[in-house]
């Protein structure tokens, strides 16, 4: 048996290789639209939550708490398979993405939290004090030194959850993963799960570098 | 026939404060004329740092009255608390400053932002100050590249920068090594000279004795007497502070 | 309102289905317990290669770790389930899950075992080594009980992570917990046993996400 055949074979590379390009440019693009907005949204709930109105932070609490115990997996079947009996259709990938978002804002609410509350109350005095409202306090003086503690933390959430977009394959988004079952089974070869697999070393390797940078470099100092 | 009384820049009247069950402060009167520096002193848990607070309500008063130029801190929108606070400058034993920003931008934020100066406008205003506590040398540094005589020299520039009416100190130099003292007092020294109205709550009674105009000693919660600093530190009436001084001057000795 | 209870919260279908959701927890329950075992296990090993002085042990182990958080568990699980067979290897769905879950875990344990490591002072080995124990004594006796300490809150969350990845073995016809709902789904027309099975994590999964809150708030707080 040749081992290279099965995994690697040269034919089937080039056959599949521009759907697989495409399946690849897929990942990318909902990928990035994932990060964007989920850090967006865990930003924003966590800056409601600093209103301290528990009327605000009880809903917001419930949301990251459902958010970090339930599998990403059966959210997206609920949606997908559930909403469609409400007479509401969403296309696949727009579940994949949705409930990637909500997430990533989950545990980037709870990251930004807990830094602060954290943050030495002086902080919130000191922009107080010289006159900044609240909201300004809160936008130029406390989430920009929790942005930058939590940087590492945040890069290593928005990769993980980046990587969960295989779970597109299992509501029919055309990524990568489900691109390379697909030709597997028409194909009869073991060589496109290869690719897909080479295809995520090549979008997240680098990225797991930039994480090892990003943690070296952003170490606190205090 | 008397002259009619000028209008204190900072006037505290019954001032009340509890928390929970304790009350904190009770009935404190102070006024403040323009360009007076009071010091205050008084043991631990006394109050001061809670009457200062109260004064840009960075504590919420329980009853009383606080107005600055004639004008009421209380009872007040959010809105024009903000604009109040500009006129009271406010230094903390901590520091504070947002280790984020650059020394020049950690003087320029509230200008820019609480007071809409323009970003050339702020720039000027907080080179002119940085220089005015000797530091504009500084003024691209990080906070965390500065000695803690420098980050409060800089706390003391960003608060002038908004051309507060009066300044509160709360212990500004006790979280500084000795040798770093110095620096501030000499800061707050030119401040006094240069006809800034001001209130201090420190243990540098050298400081009081040079600077002061006048001595409030504070404890559990009330004013227990006030008056010159010879007065005070010369020929102290109440057995409490007779008592304090003595303490204080033991420990220091 | 009732076309939503209807569709999510049917409660005869949930009746139903709830032998066969009961059955995939209990697949569910084991494969954790195997798979976090592993994890571990794998996870420690890698984690004190990767703190090695030794470069040649620890840019192999750094490699590794690398490799494997950047693929995605599913993608290994189907190169491993569907992949396999092609060379005339072939394992049953439940081996390959615990296969795909040791590298892919074992990668995530490391990491957090490593920064642990990292954070207990050279002072400690010093003191340690200076008091006469060896470098095996001081690793077991000194460092890592401290290490673990410091990152009992990421130890605790990687662990809820993976109860939560283990639903990938659905994908895989391993008869879990989604499996199972999934299968009920389908024969039901209606989504109620995947609202049950979702009640299912709920209940192990939600105490431990409240602990891990406050536990990452207590720790920052204090430091
Ligand atoms: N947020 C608070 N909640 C409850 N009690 C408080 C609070 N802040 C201050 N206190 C209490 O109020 C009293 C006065 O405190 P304050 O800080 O004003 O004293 P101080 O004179 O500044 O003392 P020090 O010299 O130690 O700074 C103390 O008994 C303190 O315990
Ligand atoms: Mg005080």
């Amino acid at each position: 048996m040749d081992f290279g055949n099965v995994f690697l074979n040269p034919d089937i590379i080039a056959t599949y290789m521009p759907q697989m390009i495409r399946a690849v440019w897929v990942t990318i693009w909902i990928s990035v639209l994932v990060v964007i907005s989920g850090l967006a949204l865990g930003a924003f709930l966590a800056g409601l939550r600093a209103y301290q109105k528990r009327w605000l932070a009880w809903p917001i609490v419930l949301f990251a708490d459902l958010m970090r115990a339930l599998p990403p997996l059966v959210l997206m079947l609920i949606l997908f398979f559930g909403l469609p009996s409400l007479g509401v259709i969403l296309s696949d990938w727009f579940v994949l993405y949705l409930v990637l978002t909500l997430v990533l804002a989950a545990f980037v609410e709870e990251i930004f939290w807990a830094t602060l509350t954290s943050l030495p109350r002086g902080q919130w005095e000191a922009g107080a004090a010289t006159g900044l409202s609240f909201n300004q306090v809160l936008v130029n003086v406390i989430f920009p030194q929790a942005v930058r503690t939590n940087i590492p933390q945040l890069v290593n959430r928005s990769l993980t959850i980046s990587k969960m977009t295989a779970y597109g394959s299992v509501i029919g988004v055309k990524e990568i993963v489900s691109v390379a079952g697909s030709a597997q089974a028409f194909s009869g070869s073991a060589t496109p799960l290869t690719m897909a697999a080479i295809a995520y070393l090549i979008i997240f390797f680098p990225a797991m570098l930039l994480s090892r940078y990003v943690e070296n470099r952003f170490q606190y100092d205090h | 026939m008397s002259a009619p009384q000028p209008l204190p820049t900072l006037e505290i009247t019954a001032l009340e404060k509890r928390f929970g069950d304790t009350q904190v402060l009770r009935s404190i009167d102070l006024k403040v004329a323009n360009g007076e520096l009071v010091f205050v002193i008084g043991p631990s848990g006394s109050g001061k740092s809670t009457m200062l607070r109260c004064c840009n309500r960075l504590e919420e008063p329980t009853s009383g009255a606080i107005h600055v130029n004639g004008k009421p801190m209380l009872g007040i929108t959010r809105r024009d608390l903000d604009r109040m606070r500009l006129q009271v400058g406010m230094v903390f034993q901590g520091f504070f400053l947002y280790p984020h920003l650059s020394v020049l931008k950690n003087v320029t934020l509230a200008q820019r932002k609480a007071l809409k100066r323009p970003a050339a406008e702020a720039d000027a205003r907080a080179l002119e100050m940085l220089d005015k506590v000797g530091l504009k040398h500084k003024a691209s540094a990080m906070p965390g590249e500065l000695s803690g005589g420098q980050q409060q020299r800089v706390a003391i520039a960003r608060a002038l920068a908004l051309d507060p009416k009066v300044m509160l100190f709360d212990e500004p130099t006790s979280a500084l090594d000795p040798e770093l003292v110095g620096s501030v007092l000499k800061v707050m020294r030119d401040l006094r000279e240069g006809g800034m109205t001001m209130i201090v709550v420190s243990h540098e009674m050298q400081f009081a004795r040079e600077a002061a105009d006048r001595v409030v000693f504070m404890d559990g919660g009330v004013i227990v007497e006030q008056g010159t600093p010879s007065e005070i530190f010369g020929n102290p009436r109440s057995e409490r502070l007779r008592a304090f001084l003595s303490r204080v001057s033991g420990e220091a000795a | 309102m009732d076309t939503i209870i209807n569709a999510f919260f049917n409660i005869d279908i949930m009746r139903q289905a709830a032998p066969l959701l009961l059955k995939g927890a209990w697949v569910t329950l084991q494969l954790c317990a195997v798979v976090i075992v592993l994890g571990i296990s794998g996870g420690l090993t890698l984690g004190l290669l990767a703190s090695s002085k030794n470069a040649a042990v620890r840019l192999p182990a750094f490699l590794f770790i690398d490799f494997f958080r950047a693929i995605p568990p599913l993608i290994l699980l189907i190169l491993i389930y569907a992949g396999l067979p092609f060379i005339g290897i072939r394992v049953p769905p439940f081996v390959a899950v615990c296969i795909a879950f040791l590298l892919n875990n074992s990668a995530y344990f490391a990491e957090i075992f490593r920064s642990g490591i990292k954070s207990v002072s050279r002072g400690q080995t010093e003191a340690a080594r200076a008091s006469g124990l060896s470098p095996a004594q001081t690793q077991a006796f000194v460092i890592l009980p401290q290490a673990v300490r410091n990152v009992l809150p990421d130890l605790l969350s990687n662990v809820v992570e993976i109860v939560k990845l283990t639903s990938i073995a659905s994908v895989v016809s391993l008869t879990e917990l989604l499996y199972s709902a999934n299968m009920a789904r389908a024969v039901t027309y209606n989504s109620s046993p995947l609202v049950m099975a979702a009640l299912m994590y709920l209940v192990v999964l939600w105490p431990l996400v409240r602990v891990i809150s406050r536990f990452q708030r207590g720790l920052s707080i204090s430091s």
